[in-house]
């Protein structure tokens, strides 16, 4: 059984069709790359899945269980994590703080009661993970400093630990390494890769950087003005002329 | 059928005055995203100097012009100038305050020019009284008539003007998108400051054309007719000037018609034309999804740097630890003054000070905390003393319990109230709320059941086993003890899992649900939460007056509540006792003014709430940050030498040479530098360290 598996989905706004009729599966642990220029629909994709945006039509399974009528915070308790093109990041909150509130929500959140008496601080075990994934992605030392403060690759980062604490099953990245320095791109292949292999999260990696899609997915997904065009492995998917076709126009 | 005529007919003019209203809202909201809640003191201010005008002996038209073209056009021209031009990329709550400290502020200064004595309206064109001719067989009086015609004209030279001009077309791109059409050449600046304008133009024509409609000139009722208005708006998506007339109109058809047939003599027919705004309100704003959105529309917004949220720094110890010290110095000093020490009526002021503080605590759980702003305190603040005096007089149950029953009724309220507000956000949710307070003050709180009208109802103090509460001096520490309880349970809930899911909501919605946030139970459980605090706050006002009615909770005490917050401070427990305690302190000086100076208050806390769009943390929070900064640089002036050994400057410029994107996006330039240089040279040293240091070399 998938973990994912996506059928016929479509979404249009207004008259600019976003997807249509898109089929997708990504199984457990598994590695998938989406690519295409901009305008295919990648985002619309992951805002169906994650359901900040409703589609038109088409059912999304998740760990078998149809998860479309389900609204976006159970999905993501569910272990969807997920990163933005344009930052989502709570500006005002410092990384760490990032990680702690995100570990408490997606363990089921605080007791209010417990808040109102002065229980609700994070415990020493949540600081502990806190600190590991701040360690993995290599934040320690901006781990209190404001967001707003940090540099466009530090915000992507921050984004990505966020996404990466708490029972994960399906992380869903756009575009992870725009505005990544080498070194910073380096650590983001490095915890992908880790996060794959240690923790069996399956990847679902939207990304123009096609060296970087590369060495982190087994498949690649082509989609153009909302269909998917090729599927495959990424030599196979590289060698398609209509790949090449949507990417650069025509084939030289 | 006459009949009905003879209720539509009285509608029209009404309906035009709100539709001139309407226009002129729907016109600033587009133009610079602020909806102007002033404006219903605008157009009192144009109606005061036309009355105080022809009054003297001025010919009408002269009158006129003064103050409708000259005086009214100019006060939107300052507002523009100063405030709201550097509003526009900022979030719903910064442009909404100060348009709320001008509401309270303008009609105070009016007060202090005329004085207290009652104003009679003059009227414009026509004999007011005069029967031109009956249409239906209901008479068409002078007032009604020019107020129609004068609105019909001026509405279709808008129209011309914003369809087939020059400065029509550019105002209309500067709607869109401000930086987009300055980078095609129209001056943005210009073009919005022509709006202010144009719709302050509206205000004080609706201003002048509705005053003969009142006996008397007064600020509260423009400020009614302003939630009219903004019902009509709303009807209107606050997007099109054709609906925004069409929906004024058919407001005031609809108002006077419904009132018509309700059966007279009753709460129902009384209360309904105020509150007949809300029920539109709440439908048109439920309905309409596309104001959800507000002006974000706009393609380069992101070009803008994102507005920077409010965050207290990390402070040395020392610094720290010496402002807790005497902070408590400070409360033990006041206790003792309240308590004996200064002659006269000091006890009953501090214990208002304290009540007041807690009715402030839900402002701050709600809007420093949770982002967003509520015109209803006061009606949650009202709902827990008329429960405590209801259960406590009707049914004898204990005062205290009762307390905390008006407490529950207030956020089960509150909870009710959220729900539309779920579906809207940021100005809606103020409206909204604002239209709910009306809605109770005119209509639920007359009921005798709840607040008994005028006449209000007596509320006992509490007496717990054999203490008695009932004397001043037991009250008070009765009440600081609530205080004491409520404050800290908002510092226990800024700092646990509750207060960080508002933090990371306020930062980002869709982040917040990403990591599995649940907003609609946040956002519904802090409205509650805070109307339970301001539903117990009330409780405790009501057995400290020990006589309360609806005019203690009416809807002007929550704009003036929020102003005041937002004042002194709004993101901290602190914030909302200063707060509390200042205004009960200087409420009481005041009175030792003449009486023309009576609304002072409202002048210098309407003019503090305008520093919310440089300072959003408060005057009061700002000046003592500002001696903290001092102290700060004291005390690492007397540790220099320490300060060099604990943390060297990091190298500045990176030393491998490549370009370096500049660490910093906002403000904090030294911050994010240091943070980085760190990184960078890989010394792995304290971040927090030099969090801290990159502070004290900003406040430098």
């Amino acid at each position: 059984m998938a973990l994912l598996e996506i059928t016929g989905l479509a979404k249009r706004f207004g008259d600019i069709i976003a997807l249509s009729a898109v089929s997708l599966r990504v199984e457990e642990g598994e590695s998938v790359g989406v690519v295409g220029p901009n305008g295919a629909g990648k985002t619309t994709l992951f805002d169906c899945v994650l359901g900040v945006v409703q589609p038109d039509s088409g059912q999304i399974l998740f760990g078998g269980r149809r998860i479309d009528s389900m609204p976006p915070f159970r999905r993501s308790r569910l272990g969807i994590g997920r990163t933005f093109q344009r930052l989502e990041l709570f500006s005002s909150m410092t990384p760490r703080e990032h990680l702690l509130v995100t570990e408490r929500v997606r363990a089921g959140g605080g007791r209010l009661w417990k808040d109102v008496i002065g229980l609700g601080r994070p415990s020493a075990d949540e600081r502990r993970t806190a600190d590991e994934v701040l360690e993995l992605i290599g934040l320690s030392d901006v781990a209190d400093v404001p967001v707003e403060a940090l540099s466009l690759g530090h915000c992507r980062l921050v984004e990505l630990a966020r996404a990466l604490v708490g029972p994960l099953r399906l992380l869903m990245l756009d575009e992870p390494s725009s505005g990544l320095d080498e070194g910073e791109r380096n650590t983001l292949v490095d915890v992908l890769r880790r996060v794959r292999h240690e923790r069996g999260v399956a990847l679902l990696v939207v990304e123009h950087d096609l060296d970087l899609v590369a060495a982190v997915v087994d498949r690649l997904v082509v989609l153009d003005v909302g269909r998917v065009i090729a599927d495959g492995s990424v030599e196979e998917v590289m060698a398609d002329p209509a790949v090449r076709r949507a990417y650069l126009g025509a084939v030289p | 059928m006459t009949q009905f005529l003879s209720y539509v007919l009285p509608g029209i003019p009404y309906g035009c005055a709100y539709a001139l209203m309407a226009t002129g809202l729907v016109l600033t909201y587009r133009a610079s995203g602020v909806f102007n809640l002033a404006f219903g003191a605008q157009a009192y201010v144009s109606a005061v100097v036309f009355s105080v005008a022809v009054g003297n002996g001025w010919p009408v038209w002269a009158a006129f012009v003064v103050a409708v073209v000259l005086i009214s056009p100019a006060i939107g021209l300052l507002m523009e100038r100063f405030l709201f031009r550097y509003t526009r990329t900022a979030g719903p709550l910064v442009k909404l305050v100060p348009t709320l400290g001008l509401l309270i502020a303008i009609p105070s200064i009016v007060q202090m020019a005329i004085g207290t004595a009652p104003r009679l309206p003059a009227a414009l064109v026509l004999r007011p009284v005069h029967v031109y001719f009956h249409l239906a067989g209901s008479a068409v009086s002078g007032e009604e008539l020019s107020t129609t015609v004068i609105t019909v004209v001026v509405v279709l030279a808008l129209a011309f003007l914003l369809g087939s001009t020059a400065i029509g077309l550019r105002m209309r791109a500067v709607v869109e998108s401000p930086r987009m059409s300055e980078l095609s050449g129209v001056r943005a600046d210009r073009t919005s400051a022509f709006a202010w304008a144009l719709s302050s133009l509206f205000a004080g024509l609706a201003g002048v054309l509705l005053a003969p409609i009142y006996a008397v000139l007064s600020a509260s009722d423009f400020t009614a007719l302003l939630v009219a208005a903004i019902a009509a708006a709303a009807v209107a998506g606050f997007d099109s000037l054709p609906l925004a007339l069409a929906g004024g109109i058919g407001l005031g058809v609809a108002q006077e018609v419904i009132g018509g047939y309700l059966p007279s003599g009753t709460v129902l027919s009384s209360g309904l034309r105020p509150a007949f705004p809300f029920v539109v309100l709440a439908i048109a704003l439920v309905l309409r999804r596309s104001f959800r959105q507000g002006t974000a529309g706009d393609p380069l917004a992101s070009c803008d740097p994102p507005t920077t949220a409010f965050r207290p720094p990390v402070r040395l110890p020392e610094v720290a630890v010496g402002s807790r010290v005497f902070g408590v110095l400070v409360a033990g000093l006041m206790i003792a003054v309240a308590l004996a020490l200064v002659p006269g009526n000091w006890e009953f002021v501090f214990t208002l000070g304290i009540v007041l503080s807690i009715i402030f605590l839900s402002i701050t759980l709600l809007t420093g905390m949770g982002g967003q702003i509520s015109l209803c305190q006061a009606t949650f603040a009202g709902v827990g003393a008329f429960t405590v005096g209801q259960l406590a007089v009707h049914f004898g149950t204990s005062v205290l319990l009762a307390t905390v029953l008006g407490g529950v009724l207030a956020g089960a309220l509150g909870a009710v109230v959220a729900l539309p507000v779920l579906r809207v956000g940021g100005i809606a949710v103020g409206l909204l709320t604002l239209s709910f307070a009306l809605l109770a003050d005119n209509v639920l709180f007359l009921y005798p059941w709840a607040g008994n009208g005028a006449t209000g109802l007596t509320v006992p103090r509490p007496m717990v086993g054999n203490v008695n509460f009932a004397g001043a001096g037991a009250f008070f520490w009765l009440a600081l003890a609530v205080l004491v309880l409520v404050g800290g349970a908002v510092k226990f809930l800024q700092g646990g899992t509750f207060g960080q899911e508002l933090a990371a909501l306020r930062g980002s919605e869709t982040g917040s649900v990403a990591i599995g946030i649940d907003v609609r139970r946040l956002r519904v459980m802090v409205f509650a939460l805070s109307a339970v605090i301001a539903g117990i706050g009330g409780a405790l006002y009501a057995m400290l007056e020990q006589s309360v009615s609806v005019d203690d909770f009416n809807y002007q005490f929550s704009l003036v509540f929020v102003v005041v917050v937002a004042a002194v401070g709004v993101y901290s427990v602190a914030g909302a006792i200063e707060a509390g305690l200042l205004y009960a302190v200087l409420t009481q000086l005041v009175t030792s003014l003449p009486s023309r100076y009576s609304s002072l208050l409202a002048l210098v806390f309407g003019l503090a709430a305008l520093t919310y769009v440089r300072h959003p943390e408060g005057v009061v929070a700002y000046g003592k940050a500002w001696v903290l900064d001092r102290a700060e640089q004291l005390v690492r002036h007397l540790r220099r030498d320490e300060v060099h050994v604990a943390a060297p400057p990091g190298p500045q410029v990176p030393t491998d040479g490549g370009p370096e994107p500049d660490g910093s996006r906002i403000g904090g330039r030294g911050l994010g530098r240091v943070a980085r240089s760190r990184h960078r040279a890989g010394t792995g040293s304290a971040a927090a360290r030099g969090h801290r240091r990159g502070h004290g070399g900003e406040g430098s």
